[in-house]
């Protein structure tokens, strides 16, 4: 069966392969690069490798794979690269090429092909946390419980948050009227806010009612597709769209708001590839912090009453939110709380390592990024780091527990809910 | 390509992880900023003095070529393995192992990237001046190696002007020490100096000491827009006439700009034709005075717009638009012929009018910026090989420059080297008698031809 795949192919991006001039600028800007440093992982070379995999001068060996494999789809390069070349979109489309020869295991397909059900996504969900009980050690945290991992392909040591007892979206209906004159916003939910962080989705609601609006949550909507393309899986990717197009398209909201900078990027940038219907939807996608901002949430935020015993809160910018220009968003609507004072902390745009299956792969390297981040944290002296992005949350918290660093990693919608919810 | 024999001992000197023979590495070590590419035989990362040693030993008995390389940020083509054999990649000698505050020295090893070094000594209130705009990832032994250069040199000098001493591993394997830790020091031939610029062909350096100086106390940083090039020419002219001497004088033409501006937020308006980059240092009371003389000099000449920073940020966004530049150029054409001759400061109007002419007459763009203050013009002939006649009108273009240069008392290469690129203009610039010596030293030290061969003399 011929399988859908409405990615651009390698040879789409010969041309602006032939941009990059080899000036090696980008030696000073990847950060894989700069924990490996050896010129195979850094943008300058990748671009050479896909190029030459372009050509047929090399093979699509593991040795290959793994150099691809190596990039977190940060988009530093990119955002530094003189001429431009679009570094991260070439390593998945490599990625995708490498796995149209050779088969896909290399990039992980335990996680692709998990995402790709959610149904599947559910029942295992529901089996995982019973399993839990059993399987998995509990580390006790200030934070709450969190667990390790005994699979394989995760690392022992790795913390991860503690399943959802309900996933979001079963939490609330399909639709949940605001006021009839204001706008119908889909809400995006994205797997990790679905099954994880449900905490952010309820955060999200609350402000969206605060402001009236009345809010979709398409129940067929799925996994925005990143993890897939990530994986170099092309044909899930395209069938994971076409099961947001229909999900999203038949309710005709005004806006759809995703949570997540990943999802974002997802559903614009990696969507107006795919043809006209899906750069339609791409068009209508905002990120809630954007969102929230142009509709004037900072004025009612700013109306509540100043907390008395404020936590020191910091900023992490996601780099997927960052490369589409909205790193201010989250950063307003934090200065806007009453409730917090916010602080400022070094490098709060360097990226915090996971880079999707990177970390799954390179955790040792996605690890000594982290510890990076932990560390500014630490000397930031915020109480807690908020960020916009479910999967730097992730990161970030481990990246604390490891350093065995007390403060924790939340979303600045949290935060928000948090606040609104004193009010009401 | 290498034996089994071979990888074997060396993979025993600097261990398994550290060579490579596959494709991947040699085609990733196999190009610079020249675009070019030779892939090497194999690539190997030493970590120390020791090991390289014993490598070049090995390739003294063997015969294999080997290619010192720093971050691969060359514009001549330096560390191209042309004739295969070993990518010596020194990045993991990337120590700063001591930064003297008494003596105002610092010890590093070659691989330390030279920002990073900046920002240590920048830490304890000192400077170390010499800032080539590849800066953030050139590694001090490559500008070491090729005497870098950089926009402060009018007033600070060059990479060799802060190079005391060195750590060196001979072509035959030798590990020797040359100058040292004082200021002074003339006891034999001064081979720091022979050194500094061998872009690679006499030693492998592994360590450096460097002379740092106190930091100044404040900057100010200008951005003139001129509605032409003689306008900012003159404006060289002016300031250097009026007895100031900025840190850095820095020049674009009206290409150029066209070039950078997707590159900045500023604003670059479409009557500017040139711009020069002012920065002046020391302290804060005087470096107003001498900004407000240097505007005062330079109004008259044609200025459309100035912008002055305000603070260390506004200064920086400048500084960004200056080092977008070289790598923003491909947008004229897709091929660069990157040249980077040097002219006395005040023969730079005449060199500037000169270039142009021999791009009308070739009807080929070529676009100029560069340090204005040194007469350091980088001059880029912008073609499209794949048109017909194009490269021959490109090496056209480049000969009658380099004979225009030499006339007005210049060189062929301010900064950049000689490398591969330009080796076959030498003879244009040294008598033969030069040449012969300077063979004469290569011979001596590296009899077997095995470091970095191939390079600066057309035929070793
Ligand atoms: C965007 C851009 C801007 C630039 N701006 C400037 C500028 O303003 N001024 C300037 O002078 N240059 C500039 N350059 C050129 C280049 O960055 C310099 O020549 C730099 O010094 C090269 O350093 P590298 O570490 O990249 O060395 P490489 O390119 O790796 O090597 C350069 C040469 O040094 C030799 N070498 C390297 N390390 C050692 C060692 N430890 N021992 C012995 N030999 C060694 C190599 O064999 C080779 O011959 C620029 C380049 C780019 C791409
Ligand atoms: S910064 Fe861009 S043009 Fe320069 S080497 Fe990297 S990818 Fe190529
Ligand atoms: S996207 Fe990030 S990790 Fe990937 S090559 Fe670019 S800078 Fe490196």
């Amino acid at each position: 069966m011929k399988r859908l795949d409405r990615h651009k192919t390698l040879a789409d991006y010969r041309q602006q392969m032939d941009q990059c001039v080899k000036c090696g600028v980008c030696r000073a800007h990847c950060p894989v690069f700069g924990e490996e440093g050896r010129e195979a992982v850094v943008a300058r070379g990748k671009v050479t490798l896909a190029h030459a995999l372009l050509n047929k001068e090399i093979e699509p060996d593991p040795l290959l794979s793994e150099n691809f494999s190596k990039c977190l789809q940060c988009g530093k390069c990119v955002r530094r690269c003189p001429t431009q070349v679009p570094v991260d979109d070439i390593v998945l489309a490599a990625r995708r090429e490498i796995v149209a020869r050779r088969g896909q295991s290399l990039f992980g397909r335990s996680l692709t092909s998990l995402l790709r059900r959610p149904r599947l996504m559910h029942l295992l969900a529901g089996s995982a946390r019973r399993a839990a009980r059993l399987l998995f050690r509990r580390v006790p945290q200030k934070s709450g419980l969190r667990l390790r991992f005994p699979a394989p392909f995760i690392d022992r040591q790795r913390s991860l948050p503690a399943l959802a007892k309900r996933p979001f979206r079963r939490r609330h209906p399909e639709f949940i009227a605001g006021q009839p004159d204001q706008p119908i916003i889909a809400l995006f939910t994205g797997c990790m806010v679905n099954y994880l962080y449900p905490e952010i989705g309820e955060g999200a609601l609350k402000a969206l009612a605060a402001l009236g609006f009345n809010v979709i949550i398409p129940k067929d909507q799925g996994c925005c597709g990143l993890p897939a393309l990530s994986a170099g899986d092309g044909t899930s990717a395209s069938e994971l769209a076409a099961r947001n197009l229909r999900a999203f398209g038949e309710h005709q909201p005004d806006q759809i708001v995703t949570l997540c900078a990943s999802c974002h990027s997802g559903l614009t940038h990696h969507f107006k590839d795919l043809g006209p219907d899906y750069e339609a939807l791409a068009e209508r996608v905002v990120d809630i912090n954007d969102l929230l901002v142009s509709q004037g949430l900072e004025e009612v935020l700013q109306q509540l009453p100043q907390a008395t015993q404020k936590p020191k809160v910091t900023v992490h910018t996601p780099c997927h939110l960052r490369n589409s220009g909205l790193d201010e968003p989250p950063k307003k609507l934090l200065a806007a709380l009453p409730t917090i004072e916010l602080v400022k902390m070094n490098k709060a745009n360097a990226c915090c390592g996971l880079g999707g299956t990177f970390s799954v792969h390179h955790y040792q390297t996605s690890r000594q990024l982290g510890a990076a981040k932990a560390n500014a944290v630490k000397e930031s002296g915020a109480d807690l780091v908020a960020t916009a992005c479910p999967g730097c949350i992730m990161q970030l918290q481990d990246s604390l527990d490891q350093a065995d660093l007390p403060q924790r990693a939340c979303h600045v919608l949290e935060l928000v809910g948090e606040a609104l919810e004193e009010k009401s | 390509m290498l034996e089994n024999r071979i990888i074997r001992i060396i993979e025993g000197i600097v261990g398994e992880q550290h060579v490579s023979t596959a494709d991947t590495d040699r085609l990733c070590y196999s190009y610079d900023a020249t675009q070019r590419q030779h892939r090497p035989d194999a690539v190997v990362w030493p970590s120390n003095a020791k090991e390289i040693s014993l490598l070049l030993k090995m390739a003294n008995a063997e015969g294999i070529p080997v290619y010192p390389r720093g971050a691969g940020s060359g514009f001549t083509g330096g560390s191209l393995p042309i004739h295969g054999g070993l990518a010596l990649v020194l990045t993991r000698l990337d120590a700063i192992l001591r930064i003297d505050e008494e003596n105002l020295i610092a010890e590093v090893e070659p691989g330390v990237v030279t920002r990073q070094l900046q920002k240590a000594v920048e830490a304890l209130g000192l400077f170390y001046p010499p800032d080539p705009a590849s800066l953030k990832f050139s590694t001090l032994g490559g500008n070491v190696a090729e005497c870098a250069g950089g926009p402060r040199c009018v007033k600070y000098g060059v990479t060799k002007d802060y190079v005391l001493g060195l750590e060196v591993v001979t072509p035959q394997g030798d590990i020797i020490r040359t100058g040292g830790e004082t200021m002074k020091g003339v006891v034999g031939y001064d081979l720091t100096k022979l050194l500094v610029g061998s872009e690679g062909t006499l030693g492998v350096i592994t360590k450096i000491i460097l002379k740092l100086l106190p930091l100044p106390a404040a900057k100010k940083t200008m951005l003139v827009l001129f509605d032409s090039i003689d306008g900012a020419a003159q404006a060289v002219a002016a300031i250097i006439g009026g007895k100031i001497i900025p840190t850095t004088l820095e020049f674009m033409d009206g290409t150029t700009i066209d070039c950078v501006r997707r590159n900045t937020d500023l604003e670059l308006p479409q009557a500017a034709r040139a711009v020069l980059i002012i920065e002046v240092d020391g302290d804060s009371a005087l470096i107003e005075k001498q900004a407000e003389t240097i505007l005062k000099l330079v109004n008259p000449l044609g200025v459309v717009n100035t912008w002055v920073a305000a603070n260390s940020e506004e200064s920086e966004a400048i500084w960004q638009v200056r080092r977008s530049v070289s790598p923003s150029m491909r947008k004229v054409n897709p091929d660069k012929f990157n040249e980077d001759i040097c002219v006395p400061r005040s023969r730079l109007p005449e060199m500037i009018r000169t270039i142009e002419a021999i791009s009308d007459k070739l009807q080929i763009p070529i676009v100029n910026f560069g340090h204005a203050g040194d007469g350091n013009i980088h001059v880029n002939i912008m073609v499209d090989t794949a048109e017909p006649g194009q490269e021959q009108k490109a090496k056209q273009a480049i000969e009658e420059i380099f004979a225009a240069t030499l006339k007005l008392g210049g060189t062929m290469s301010g900064e950049h080297g000689v490398g591969v690129t330009k080796a076959p203009y030498i003879p244009m610039e040294l008598d033969p008698a030069a040449v012969a010596y300077m063979k004469a030293i290569k011979k001596a030290l590296d009899p077997n031809n095995i470091l970095n061969p191939g390079k600066i003399f057309l035929q070793d």
